[in-house]
C-alpha cells in the first residue's frame, strides 16, 4: 500500500503540480509547453505523449459529456475512528490543499452519449487512498447502478489502503468487492480504467474487478510496491515493470487507452454492453429516447 | 457508523517500554556478571540469582500490560501453533489439494477437504513452516497468485457441495515478487474477495497469527470472523507503516499502538465477530489447548449457521460487510 511514496520523485512531485502560470515543463521530456496548449491536449504533452496526472474534477470533466454530471455523495467526509496520530491534520490538510471532501468523486452522467454510473478518484488527495469515505462512496454508486440499472466507469488512481484508519481501510476492499459482486450479478457493465498510479489495495479489490479492464499509457499499475519488491528478490526491476503496457503483455488488462481516445472508447464499450439491457423487442433506434436507464441510448442525444 | 474505540492505554504503553528498557539493561548486568564470574572466578551465582527474579517479576508486570506490540511478538512467535497443525488437528482424514490447475502448486497455501464436527468441510490456511527448511519451502507463509487461485478453486468445491469453508489465516503478506506481480497477485486477491462475499457456502475465519493486509483478505471474508487473543489483523505491518509515516522502521512500536491491530481492538471496530482466548503468556506456551479453543468456536459457529439457507447467509454477510466503516455525513 501506498507504494507511490517510493516511486522516483518524478512521479509524485513534478508530474502533479503542473504550474498554473504561463509556461509548463514536461517531467518526462523536457519540453516546455505553452500551458494553455497542454491543457488543450488533456494534460497530455504534445511533444513526447506523457500523460500528466489529472484531478478527479479534471478527470470528469474530459470524460463526462458536458452539463450531464450530477454528483452523489458530496457531503460523506472521514472521521478518524482510530484517533490515529497526525491523521485529522492530514485530512484538513488535504481539504485544503485540493478543495475536495475526500479522495473520491462519485455521480451520473453520460460519456460520449451513454448514460452512466461514474466513480473518479483523486491521487492529489492523500495519494487517492481508500479510507472509509472511498469504500463507502464507491458501495453506494454501484448500488445505484444495481438500482437505477446503469453501467459503473471508474477511473482510479491510488495508493492503496489509507493506513490512518487501519483495518477498517482493509475492511472497504471487502466491501467495495460486495457490491461490485451484486453488479455483476445483476448483469450490468463495469469498466475499470486505471490511471497513474493505481497500486495496493485499490488494485486488490474494484479495480481488477472490471468486466473490461483499461489503462492509461506509462500508468504504474502494481500491487507490491518497487522497492518492496526489489528489497525481496534483490535485483533492480526493469523500468517499464508495473506499466501499463507491462500489464497488458502480462495479459492482466484488457488495453491501454490513450486519453484523446478514452471518451470513445468508453462510448462504444458502453454502447456494446448497454445493448442486451434494451428491451429485446424494441428495434435499438426507437428504443433510444424510452430507453430504461440501463439501455445506453444508441446515438449521442442523452 | 458507531465505531467507538476505548483510547489508547497510553500510561500503559509508556510503563511497557520502561519495563522493556529495564529488561534489557538486567540482561546485559546478568550477562556481564556471568562473564566476570568466570574470568576472574568470583561468586557471581547469589547476584545473578536476585537479578534473575527482579527480571521475572518484570515480565510478569509486562505481561498483564499487554501493550500492543506484544500481541505483534506472540502472533510472529516461532513456536506459536500452525495454521496446518491446527487443521490436522481439527479436521479428520484431511486430504490435501494440489494446485491451481493454471501455473503452478503453491505449498505456502494449504488446500484440502475432510471431515469437521461430523460433516464434511473444505480448509484453507496460508501456511508458516516451523523451521527453516519448511519456511524456505513454504515462502515464510507468504503466497503467490497462484496460491490463492488454489484456495478459490477448493472454495468452489465447497460451494458445489454445499459445503462450509474452514479459513485458517496467519500470513504475513501476499508475496511481494516479480513474478506474483506479473501473474496477478492483485487480481488474484480481488477475485478472491469478491468471490468470497457472494460464495454459496457458509465461511467460517480464524486469524490465528499474523492477519496481514490484502494477503489475508483474500482467504479471510466470511460469515463469521473469529481471531485468536494474542492475533494481528492489519492494513499494513508496523514495520511499513513507520517507515512511511516517520520514515523510520525502529519506531515500529509506536505504529502497532496507532494501527489497533489487536484482537480487542478489531472486536471493538466490527471487524472480527469474536476472540478465541489464548492459554495465558500464549498459544505458544500450549498450543492444544489453543487449538480446542479454535475448534470449539468454531464447531460453535458452524452450528449456528447450519441452520440457515444460503440465501439469509449471503444477505446477512452483505450487510455485514457494507457496514463496516466510520465517516460522517453532512445534509
Amino acid at each position: 500500500m501506498l507504494n507511490w511514496l517510493r516511486r522516483p520523485k518524478y512521479g509524485a512531485v513534478e508530474r502533479r503540480d503542473i504550474p498554473a502560470g504561463v509556461w509548463a515543463k514536461c517531467p518526462k521530456c523536457g519540453a516546455t509547453v505553452y500551458h494553455r496548449d497542454l491543457v488543450r491536449n488533456l494534460k497530455v504533452c504534445p511533444a513526447c505523449g506523457f500523460h500528466h496526472r489529472l484531478r478527479a474534477e479534471e478527470r470528469l470533466a474530459v470524460t463526462v459529456d458536458e452539463g450531464t454530471f450530477e454528483e452523489h455523495d458530496a457531503g460523506i467526509v472521514s472521521g478518524d475512528p482510530l484517533r490515529f496520530e497526525g491523521y485529522a491534520d492530514k485530512l484538513r490538510e488535504a481539504r485544503e490543499k485540493t478543495g475536495g471532501a475526500d479522495a473520491v468523486i462519485t455521480g451520473v452522467g453520460a460519456v460520449d452519449g451513454a448514460r452512466t454510473a461514474l466513480a473518479a478518484l483523486d491521487f492529489a488527495f492523500m495519494g487517492g487512498s481508500m479510507g472509509s469515505v472511498v469504500g463507502e462512496k464507491i458501495a453506494r454508486i454501484a448500488e445505484h447502478a444495481v438500482a437505477q440499472r446503469l453501467p459503473l466507469v471508474v477511473f482510479s488512481a491510488s495508493g492503496g489502503a489509507r493506513m490512518q484508519e487501519g483495518a477498517l481501510s482493509l475492511m472497504q476492499l471487502a466491501k467495495t468487492s460486495a457490491a461490485i459482486a451484486r453488479l455483476h450479478e445483476a448483469r450490468l457493465p463495469y469498466l475499470s480504467v486505471m490511471c497513474d498510479p493505481t497500486t495496493g489495495g485499490v488494485t486488490a479489490s474494484f479495480a481488477f474487478q472490471g468486466d473490461v479492464i483499461l489503462a492509461e499509457p506509462g500508468a504504474m499499475i502494481g500491487f507490491a510496491g518497487r522497492r518492496v519488491i526489489e528489497q525481496t528478490i534483490r535485483r533492480k526491476l526493469p523500468d517499464h515493470f508495473q506499466t501499463a503496457e507491462f500489464c497488458l503483455e502480462h495479459g492482466l488488462i484488457d488495453m491501454v487507452v490513450p486519453r484523446s481516445a478514452m471518451r470513445a472508447t468508453l462510448g462504444r464499450l458502453l454502447r456494446f454492453f448497454g445493448a442486451p439491457h434494451l428491451p429485446a423487442r424494441e428495434p435499438a433506434a426507437a428504443a433510444a429516447p424510452t430507453a430504461p436507464p440501463g439501455g445506453a441510448p444508441a446515438d449521442g442525444e442523452a | 457508523m458507531s465505531v467507538i474505540l476505548p483510547e489508547r492505554d497510553r500510561a500503559a504503553e509508556a510503563r511497557a517500554q520502561e519495563l522493556e528498557a529495564r529488561l534489557a539493561e538486567l540482561a546485559r548486568e546478568i550477562a556481564a556478571l556471568r562473564r566476570r564470574g568466570e574470568k576472574e572466578h568470583v561468586e557471581v551465582d547469589r547476584v545473578i540469582a536476585e537479578l534473575e527474579a527482579r527480571a521475572g517479576e518484570l515480565r510478569r508486570e509486562l505481561l498483564d500490560l499487554r501493550p500492543p506490540w506484544q500481541a505483534v511478538a506472540l502472533a510472529r512467535h516461532p513456536q506459536r501453533p500452525k495454521a496446518q497443525e491446527i487443521v490436522a488437528a481439527l479436521v479428520e482424514e484431511f486430504t490435501e489439494l494440489h494446485g491451481d490447475r493454471l501455473f503452478r502448486d503453491d505449498p505456502a497455501l494449504l488446500a484440502g477437504v475432510g471431515w469437521f464436527d461430523g460433516r464434511p468441510v473444505v480448509a484453507i490456511a496460508p501456511r508458516k513452516g516451523r523451521d527453516t527448511r519448511e519456511n524456505l519451502a513454504f515462502n515464510f507463509g507468504m503466497p503467490y497468485p497462484e496460491g490463492y487461485r488454489k484456495a478459490l478453486r477448493a472454495m468452489k468445491l465447497a460451494e458445489k457441495f454445499g459445503y462450509p469453508v474452514l479459513s485458517v489465516v496467519d500470513t504475513p503478506a501476499a508475496y511481494p515478487g516479480d513474478a506474483a506481480e506479473e501473474r496477478g497477485q492483485a487480481e488474484a486477491i480481488a477475485r478472491n474477495i469478491l468471490e468470497m462475499t457472494r460464495l454459496r457456502a457458509p465461511i467460517a475465519v480464524v486469524i490465528t497469527g499474523e492477519g496481514g493486509s490484502g494477503g489475508a483478505l483474500a482467504v479471510a471474508v466470511g460469515d463469521v470472523v473469529l481471531m485468536l487473543e494474542h492475533a494481528i489483523y492489519t492494513v499494513i505491518p508496523p514495520e511499513g507503516c513507520a517507515a512511511i509515516l516517520w520514515r523510520d522502521a525502529g519506531r515500529s512500536r509506536e505504529a502497532a499502538a496507532a494501527l489497533r491491530l489487536t484482537a480487542a481492538d478489531l472486536a471493538a471496530l466490527g471487524v472480527v465477530d469474536e476472540i478465541v482466548p489464548e492459554p495465558r503468556g500464549g498459544a505458544h506456551l500450549d498450543p492444544a489447548a489453543a487449538i480446542a479453543a479454535v475448534g470449539e468456536a468454531l464447531r460453535r459457529h458452524l452450528r449456528a449457521t447450519a441452520g440457515h439457507p444460503i440465501g439469509t447467509l449471503l444477505q446477512r454477510r452483505y450487510a455485514k460487510y457494507r457496514a463496516m466503516g466510520y465517516y460522517e455525513e453532512q445534509a
